[in-house]
């Protein structure tokens, strides 16, 4: 028996449990939209996604230390919108980039290629941010950009606590994921990333440029990536340069757990992930010491009986 | 994949490492050396503890400190006819690294000596790699027992190394001294126990939870997280029902900061306490609140006048980083071996044949040292048990008070 069915703690504590989840969620939804955009597109598992994110949460830094002066450091409202812009800025950049040198010169080379070159760039940006972001040897407190306390909901003998930093983590996650859905959908650009996805040849010969649809899929991917590192650091208030790594391992999980290229199999993904993760380490054998096994037990699980993940679709053979 | 991932991080940081130690040799040592006999060559001492990760500012204070002694015993001319160098490898606080680091120090035939680690659990992996050359290795910080004493330290001590000495007072005397405090001294009775899961963390938290609940504490919560973690929502979820009024967390800084902030952020407003892991002025930049209390291993060497020497020697060295926690005993182990070395070579030179005669005089050690008498007992341990406990004022840590852990 579970020990939450043995001893169940009183709701107020589930209720937080649950609010966490959704919190790290989100946060894993948004990193792993760019995984399976990426994927979408040009079937790469691009592992360096994560350290996009962990770049982007050091350019917040930078922006938020280096460029704003004092009476902006000290104003949430000026200072937010320009973190969150040099944040996504820079994770950008290093997205496009990456495209340009690792991943585009081998795009026509077998798979295990670019896989590996993924995983290079991975530890390349690590290193690279280890080794010239100031004191980035180790972990470094990150500025405070929004309203500090949080929102308190009294439920049963106690209440539920969510820092205003965690809303915020939230709304945005949510509504940058759903923004993305319609922009897919909708729009002209997103027509064309569908057509590519599809079938790269034919989309081709219908005059899309498929190096302008891959591009703009990393500029997503890396500015959504960019938002997710700051808002990370400003809900935490300290970053170190294996947030990337770890928090990168959860999102392929959530990206392949919601079916990879189904941009809200990536969010509903996170979204399990987080609650499987809190709400495990609360209930489950273990205590919080297992919660990460839970969310590979929840992965093995889904692969077995549905390979393709939630939202997926059966892998189409290519000729 | 992770292997990979470590093995090309540590290829970075040996260059990195090299890099910075050869331009700060290049600086100190300068003329003096010139005025002793070096005629019979140079001894190498070699260093482990993590110089680049999370934990490198302990690492780095332990490095520059050792650094110092070495180059003062060479203006000294304390080993009469060698020249010292100290070889620093990084760690990065893994294990496996500090393996690779430890045997590439023990391939060396050069090396006589290594002072480190800053791990208790890299110090389990050094351990039998230096004492399979018989090296000499005195570590400053660690502070798991087994590590002199055997797995069953409590009840059939049994020291698993000769060659293994350490300058730091152990967990089973840590442990009980925070809880004597904690319980005692501050008051606190309903206690939340969290721990990494490390052989230092869970340690430390298992002694200071025996020792507290002798006390007349309650532990209301125990719980273990992830050493790199840096969200801890869902295990301050999990224990503020039991409504603790104080949080033991056995583990070190980059996690015990972040946990502070995070407990007063889930309206859990109650002091964090922890061992000598989380001494380190970074606890307080990632998020160690005031009233956040510590014990640290050793006296506090900033109030006492027998380290007073080491300070200033060590402020007018101007090294880039503090000395940290372990400055003042990383010192003391250096001059520790400096002083076995010369009475080893006083007779008769360095050779392969004169290792067991420096374990022994090592084992021998009596002297004044920055934290009061280096000794060793049978086992390799301090006899030197002092211990602090420190609180965060004003954004640092000061010390409260200085005492020994008496069994009652």
């Amino acid at each position: 028996m579970p020990p939450c069915l043995v001893d169940p703690p009183p709701l107020e504590v589930l209720l937080q449990q649950v609010a966490n989840g959704i919190v790290l969620g989100s946060l894993i939804g948004l990193i792993a939209l760019g995984y399976t955009m990426v994927y979408g597109i040009i079937q790469l598992i691009n592992f360096a996604h994560g350290e996009i994110f962990m770049v982007g949460a050091y350019g917040g830094l930078a922006t938020f230390t280096y460029l704003l002066p004092t009476f902006v450091q000290q104003r949430w409202y000026f200072a937010l919108p320009l973190v969150l812009i040099g944040g996504a800025l820079i994770a950008v950049i290093v997205a496009v980039l990456m495209e340009r040198f690792a991943y585009r010169p081998l795009r026509h080379a077998p798979r295990l290629a670019p896989l590996i070159t993924a995983l290079g760039v991975s530890v390349f940006l690590q290193e690279a941010i280890r080794v010239f972001y100031p004191n980035a040897t180790s972990a470094l407190p990150f500025p405070s950009i929004f309203v500090d306390g949080g929102a308190s909901i009294p439920v049963g003998g106690g209440a539920i606590t969510v820092p205003w930093s965690a809303v915020l983590l939230i709304v945005v996650a949510l509504g940058l994921g759903i923004a993305l859905q319609i922009y897919v959908d909708r729009s002209r650009m997103g027509r064309a990333m569908r057509a590519t996805s599809s079938d790269p040849d034919v989309a081709r010969l219908m005059g899309i440029n498929p190096n302008r649809v891959i591009v703009l899929t990393f500029v997503l991917g890396g500015a959504l990536a960019g938002v997710g590192g700051v808002l990370y650091g400003g809900y935490l208030s300290n970053i170190n340069i294996d947030i990337g790594f770890q928090n990168g391992i959860f999102a392929f999980t959530a990206a392949v757990l919601g079916g990879i290229g189904s941009i809200k199999g990536a969010l509903i993904g996170g979204l399990a992930i987080g609650l499987v993760k809190t709400l495990g380490g609360q209930c489950l054998w273990g205590g919080t010491q297992y919660d990460y096994v839970w969310i590979f037990v929840l992965l093995i699980v889904v692969l077995v009986f549905r390979p393709q993940g939630i939202f997926g679709e059966t892998e189409r053979v290519r000729a | 994949m992770s292997r990979k991932r470590t093995v090309l991080a540590t290829a970075a940081v040996m260059a990195g490492a090299l890099a910075l130690a050869s331009c700060s040799s290049g600086t100190e040592s300068g003329g003096a050396a010139g005025s002793c006999d070096t005629s019979k060559g140079t001894l190498v001492i070699g260093f482990v503890a993590p110089l680049s990760g999370n934990l490198s500012a302990l690492g780095l204070g332990m490095k520059n400190s050792a650094d110092l002694a070495v180059k003062e015993a060479n203006d000294k001319c304390s080993v009469p006819g060698y020249k010292l160098a100290l070889q620093p490898e990084d760690d990065q606080a893994t294990p496996q690294v500090g393996g690779q680091a430890a045997t590439k120090l023990a391939s060396d035939p050069n090396v006589v000596a290594v002072i480190g680690t800053l791990n208790s659990s890299v110090s389990q992996t050094v351990q039998p790699i230096l004492a399979g050359k018989k090296i000499v290795q005195i570590s400053p910080a660690n502070t798991s027992p087994p590590l002199t004493k055997g797995a069953d330290f409590a009840t059939a001590p049994k020291r698993p190394f000769p060659t293994y000495f350490r300058t730091a007072a152990t967990d089973d005397l840590q442990g009980p001294f925070a809880a004597d405090y904690l319980v005692k001294k501050a008051g606190k009775k309903n206690i939340a126990v969290i721990d990494d899961g490390k052989t230092y963390g869970a340690g430390l938290a298992a002694e200071f939870v025996k020792q507290a609940q002798k006390d007349g504490a309650t532990i209301v919560a125990q719980e273990k997280v992830g050493e790199k973690d840096t969200d801890f929502a869902g295990v301050i979820a999990k224990i503020k029902p039991s409504n603790p009024d104080a949080v033991y967390y056995g583990g070190e800084y980059p996690a015990a900061g972040p946990l502070s902030k995070q407990l007063a952020g889930a309206g859990l407003a109650i002091p964090l306490m922890g061992g000598d892991g989380i001494v380190d002025s970074k606890f307080v930049e990632l998020g160690g609140r005031e009233g956040d209390l510590a014990t640290n291993v050793g006296p506090d060497a900033t109030k006492l006048d027998s380290a007073k020497a080491f300070l200033d020697a060590y402020n007018a060295a101007k090294y880039p980083e503090p000395y940290s926690a372990y400055g003042a005993l990383t010192y003391d182990a250096a001059n520790a071996i400096i002083k076995a070395l010369a009475a080893t070579v006083a007779s008769g030179g360095w050779s392969d044949a004169q290792r067991d005669k420096l374990i022994e005089n090592t084992g021998k050690t009596d002297f004044q040292g920055s934290t009061g008498p280096v000794k060793f007992d049978e086992y390799g341990d301090t006899t030197n048990k002092l211990l602090t406990v420190y609180k965060v004022e004003s954004g640092k840590f000061a010390a409260v008070e200085t005492g020994t852990f008496e069994k009652s």
